[in-house]
């Protein structure tokens, strides 16, 4: 090599990466060169909660109001998660609403009127929804029409098809305990520690055989001190999260008592509502199984790829239109997933579930969360954060205000922000 | 020039697309641990050449030899299996994933299904170590914050992770300032001197007397000449370009006569 180079960093480095400060360090570095990641989206959730704590403390800031605002954002998360994988692509889904409004009604009807187990009926309404998907990715790859035109296609005939299940105006109720109790009935206390303890310990134990594997061969690892920061910091967050879950949510007056957990309640008791939603573990195991496939697997690596660079992808080999194909059946699986959240919520599926703001708020939820509208850049946690953030806005605006007409102009805004920061971090990182 | 076998060797390579015949009788051979250079005006037939050898197209007449064996070439795996790998001008980078990325893309090592991480990386080190690539801080680093260089620089590393036998490589240093293109073409005299046989496609003669150790013409369609570098100057090179022919060498006025009408 020419002198001029000999100043130029040698690539394998012995030893770890620097500890905490160092690991502080790098993500500010990668910030201010436009890689913002969710950064954004947990300043705001952060703001926005205290700032409704601040303006309606008693209101917003309760233990009820906290499990009512995660079973709010369970639906929209769940639908900007399916909604990740094809903004990966740097395609859209504008259909995803109603495809969980149809997958639900097929659901109901499996349900009701042919009389089937609910673990079958589960399956058809989940399949109906990968159907969907498999369809619209079959026009996007293989005849090459735009993603946008063709779900937006699908977005009014999928209502029409709603209307043609469910019949107009009608509603059909859900007729399964079990899935009714996702959105309605709360994990024992013991099951949400439980939860807590496999999450936190499966965290560590997984991250820190990363970080050995890579010490044993050699490599650059992350610090010690940097995995028990994360570790521990997911376990404070966590055991919160859980804490404040298995609190009494109703609030019990004086001169009232609370129901007894067994044997003949008195007449005029509060009843004790405790325990981590169902919704929340449905979330977290998507959560991790999401992030497992988009980070850990060929097939995810393929997504990305190919929200990068198309053209590099197929020249590597890689099948282009199978990937965009399994994106969208994902996809829309997710929202078939997100409806049977919807109808749990409401107890029954009617013309509108999955109308209305859902879709926006998914898209919204996702964008926010730090997911890149053109593609190549996003994850699975976004949408929650993301999601959140929606589920804030939408909890606490209607406590400061009763015009919906604010609601939807801040939320609306709230969003453009987020594109924009996306466009703009983007610009900033050089590939636009 | 050498008395091996080529590595790879073609024989009156036809293609026609169309009416358009748009390569003509083509010869050409590349050895074992030399660069050949293959110039030519826009349009002459090099990128279809390049794309028939890589398998994007079929040639479809003509004789194939890898390695001294026929072999028949009618997709872009079936010239990766041989050994060929090839760099497009636009490098084909996926500026979202980091280098190991996509070093890998496409040919993932797993293990359990999962992504082996540990093995990518080491391989990855180890192929930019022994091409003497001492220019990237990481192999983490993504894609998108290198510069020109270092981009071709990886998407060489990239084709020779394989253990290929030959690479091509499409105008590497077309979008290059000055110290990048040092140090990519010193970087293409190590392919050469590590053994490997090296098709360079350039426009830039001094890029050719500086690396190449012979230099294949295509003049409309037809090889003008495959001569070795140190009969040739760059005059002559640019005379075989833009008119066939150079002195004694190239194609003499009658040959074209005689199959210029096709």
């Amino acid at each position: 090599m020419s002198a001029h180079q000999t100043t130029d960093v040698d690539i394998p480095e012995a030893g770890d990466r620097g500890g905490i400060g160092r690991a502080v360090g790098d993500y500010f570095t990668r910030v201010k060169g436009g890689d913002v990641g969710s950064l954004p989206a947990v300043l705001g959730l952060i703001v926005l909660f205290l700032l409704f704590t601040a303006l309606k403390p008693e209101t917003f800031f309760s233990f009820f109001n906290f499990a009512n605002l995660l079973n709010q954002s369970a639906a929209i998360i769940v639908l900007a998660m399916g909604l990740v994988f094809v903004l990966l692509l740097g395609e859209i889904d504008l259909s995803a609403g109603f495809t969980a409004g149809t997958s639900a009604a097929v659901l109901a009807v499996a349900l009701s009127s042919w009389g089937m187990a609910w673990p079958v009926a589960l399956v058809i309404g989940l399949l109906t929804g990968t159907v969907i998907g498999l369809f619209i990715g079959v026009l996007v790859a293989r005849l090459g029409i735009p993603s946008f035109v063709v779900t937006l296609a699908m977005f009014l005939a999928l209502q029409g098809v709603m209307l043609l299940i469910i019949g107009e105006g009608g509603t059909i109720r859900l007729r399964s305990d079990v899935l009714l109790a996702i959105m309605n009935q709360n994990m024992p206390l013991w099951a949400g520690w439980l939860m807590w303890a496999v999450l936190v310990l499966g965290y560590a134990l997984v991250s820190w055989r990363a970080i050995s594997g890579r010490r044993k061969a050699g490599l650059k690892a992350t610090a010690t001190s940097v995995w028990l920061a994360k570790s521990l910091s997911l376990a404070v967050m966590m055991g919160v999260l859980v804490y404040v879950l298995n609190q009494q949510r109703q609030i019990v007056r004086p001169g009232k008592e609370s129901c007894p957990a067994v044997g003949d309640a008195p007449i005029g008791c509060i009843p004790v509502i405790e325990g981590v939603p169902w919704a929340v573990l449905v979330v977290i195991v998507l959560v991790v199984g999401l992030t497992f496939v988009l980070g850990r697997t060929s097939f995810g690596r393929h997504v990305y790829s190919v929200g990068g660079n198309a053209e590099a992808s197929r020249r590597a080999g890689i099948n282009v239109k199978r990937i965009r194909i399994y994106c969208f059946m994902i996809g829309s699986t997710l929202a078939a997933v997100a409806g049977v959240l919807l109808a749990s919520r409401d107890n029954s599926v009617s013309p509108t579930t999955g109308g209305a703001q859902t879709l926006l708020f998914a898209v919204g939820a996702a964008v926010i969360g730090g997911t890149s509208l053109f593609g190549g850049k996003g994850r699975v946690l976004d949408a929650v954060i993301g999601g959140l953030v929606i589920a804030v806005i939408a909890n606490g605006l209607p406590l400061i205000t009763q015009q919906s007409g604010i609601q939807f102009v801040v939320t609306g805004l709230v969003l453009l922000v987020a594109a924009s920061v996306d466009a703009i971090s983007r610009k900033r990182s050089g590939s636009g | 020039m050498t008395s091996d076998t080529p590595l790879l060797q073609l024989k009156g390579i036809n293609k026609s697309f169309g009416a358009v015949h748009v390569l003509h009788d083509v010869d050409l051979s590349v050895w074992s641990g030399q660069v050949t250079a293959l110039v030519g005006d826009n349009g002459a037939g090099k990128s279809t050449l390049i794309k028939g050898v890589a398998g994007i197209y079929s040639f479809d007449s003509g004789e194939y030899y890898f390695e001294g064996r026929a072999a028949s070439v009618s997709d872009p795996k079936d010239a990766n299996a041989l050994g060929i790998e090839v760099v497009y001008q636009d490098l084909a980078l996926c500026d979202n994933l980091d280098v190991v990325h996509n070093m890998f893309l496409g040919r993932e090592e797993t293990r359990f299904a999962t992504l082996d991480e540990i093995e990518m990386e080491k391989r990855a080190t180890d192929t930019l170590k022994s091409l003497s690539v001492r220019t990237l801080k990481s192999v983490r680093q993504q894609v998108s914050s290198l510069s020109g260089g270092q981009r071709q620089t990886v998407a060489i590393a990239r084709a020779v992770l394989w253990n290929s036998k030959m690479v091509i490589l499409d105008e590497p240093t077309a979008a290059l300032g000055v110290a990048q293109t040092e140090q990519v073409l010193n970087l293409v005299r190590r392919l050469a001197d590590s053994g490997l046989g090296v098709i360079l496609i350039s426009h830039n003669m001094n890029d050719v007397m500086q690396v190449a150790d012979n230099v294949a013409c295509l003049y409309l369609g037809r090889m003008a000449a495959q001569v070795r570098i140190a009969d040739v100057n760059h005059s002559s090179i640019v005379e075989l370009i833009t008119t066939g022919r150079s002195g004694e060498i190239g194609i003499q006025a009658d040959d074209v006569m005689a199959g210029g009408v096709a």
